[in-house]
């Protein structure tokens, strides 16, 4: 099924939520942070997570290789056909912000080529605080910052953290071993953010994955309701 | 016409995907033949005379109202590089996105529908001048100095060269990239009465060679 061969109209322009065959797209969620902060291992843990229950797909926007589309299809966590990989030309948050065009093409061939899908996970390449996603390529983002940056960030603020739809504070392992004071990172986010969620992880033990998972749940219940 | 019309679409931060390409200057900074200021300001000046005067001349025409499908054909006939083809294609197709939000027009949607993976760069350009109200001669402009723009802005990043050297690389240029542009118009304006085989074939053998070198490279920062 390609566009122009099965539909009246052309292709859709930006963050339609009605596909040209006027069937509803897939709910797309950016996952935007730091470098290093686990966006991808978070990603690959939502895969897991979800791919039993929900038809999903993964963009992802390296710098300047492939090495995070390739960790996703390494470990395996999805068919390497639901996983497509976005050049972004040493400008990460130009990408997924001020020119959306290239992110919008592969959510959209992706749903062309192995939909219908109910969500489609959208990772920024590593990048600053500022770098959050723009409304016309996703309905709700994740910024993913972990202990080990600094506990002073979620006080420092910045777009990504103060208006993310969910902030995630990842590795809360290491906090014991790189001085971090959790407590004090919560509070200063619940000041920074208004009353958005904030979910403290660890990927290596506990629930995991597991507080996201059912963020992302209820993100796509809203959108097929 | 609008001038006006025309800064929106020649913006460099009009939103249409350009950013993620180097139009050849990745490649030809890896090969040595970008170091500083100057090579960089010869590396234009060979791409304004060939790819640049090349898409400046089917901007023009896709501008006059030449027919799109056999425009995209001599684009095809024009690039060597399956590499470039695919480049060229893909940033036409995000350029149509852009100039279909921007300026919407039957023209744009039917091109849309033709071709739904996208159609050369230059072509979807003069169509999308076209939509903004804007002659052959601003789309011949544009197509020319998006082909030295982007090589300029990316060598910025890939050199760390100073920014003031780049723009006035650029701006040395301009003359130059005024009779380009001219000398593209004349030709499309030949397309109506002599077909697409009028338009001027002229190509960089070492930016198609160069492309197709980087689109081999495991590691890089730009699309092409």
């Amino acid at each position: 099924m390609h566009l122009g061969h099965t539909h009246d109209g052309p292709a859709a322009v930006s963050a339609d939520a009605r596909r040209p065959d006027g069937t509803r797209r897939a709910l797309r969620v950016g996952l935007g942070g730091p470098v290093g902060s686990g966006k991808t291992a978070t990603v690959a843990a939502l895969c897991r997570a979800l791919r039993a229950e929900l038809s999903l797909a993964v963009v992802t926007n390296d710098i300047y290789t492939r090495e995070d589309a390739e960790f996703l299809l390494r470990e395996a966590v999805l068919p390497p056909e639901r996983i497509s990989a976005v050049e972004t030309g040493a400008c990460p948050h130009t990408a997924i912000r001020d020119d959306i065009s290239a992110n919008l093409e592969a959510v959209e061939d992706l749903e062309d080529t192995v939909g219908p899908l109910d969500l489609i996970l959208v990772e920024s390449g590593g990048d600053n605080l500022t770098a959050t996603f723009s409304k016309g390529l996703v309905d709700a983002q994740i910024f993913v910052i972990d202990v080990a940056g600094g506990d002073d960030i979620p006080r420092k603020g910045g777009p990504g953290v103060t208006t993310a739809d969910l902030l995630v504070v990842n590795k809360t392992d290491l906090a014991p071993y790189v001085g971090s004071d959790l407590a004090r990172m919560s509070a200063d986010a619940r000041e920074q953010r208004a009353g958005l969620p904030v979910v403290f992880q660890s990927l290596r033990g506990g629930d995991g994955v597991a507080d996201v998972a059912a963020w992302v749940r209820g993100r796509l219940a809203a959108w097929t309701a | 016409m609008s001038r006006a019309a025309l800064l929106v679409l020649a913006d460099g931060r009009f939103p249409a995907g350009g950013h993620a390409h180097s139009g050849g200057a990745e490649a030809a900074v890896k090969a040595g033949r970008i170091t500083d200021a100057a090579t960089l300001e010869e590396f234009c000046r060979g791409r304004l005379h060939t790819a640049g005067l090349v898409a400046g001349a089917l901007a023009a025409a896709a501008a006059l109202g030449a027919d799109p499908g056999e425009l995209d054909a001599a684009a095809d006939a024009r690039t060597p590089s399956p590499a470039l083809r695919t480049a060229a294609r893909r940033l036409g197709r995000q350029l149509l996105r852009a100039a279909r939000s921007t300026w919407p027009s039957s023209e744009l949607d039917a091109l849309a529908r033709e071709f739904p993976k996208g159609a050369h760069q230059p072509v979807v350009l003069g169509l999308a001048a076209r939509a903004a109200g804007l002659g052959p001669e601003d789309a011949a402009h544009c197509a020319a100095y998006e082909s030295v723009s982007g090589p300029a802005t990316a060598t910025v990043r890939l050199l760390s060269l100073d920014p003031f050297d780049a723009t006035g690389a650029l701006a040395r240029l301009a003359p130059e990239l005024d009779r380009v542009a001219d000398r593209a118009v004349a030709a499309a304006r030949r397309v109506r009465a002599e077909g697409a085989d009028a338009l001027p074939a002229a190509s960089g053998p070492l930016l198609e060679v160069g492309a197709e070198w980087h689109a081999a490279w495991p590691v890089r920062l730009f699309a092409s």
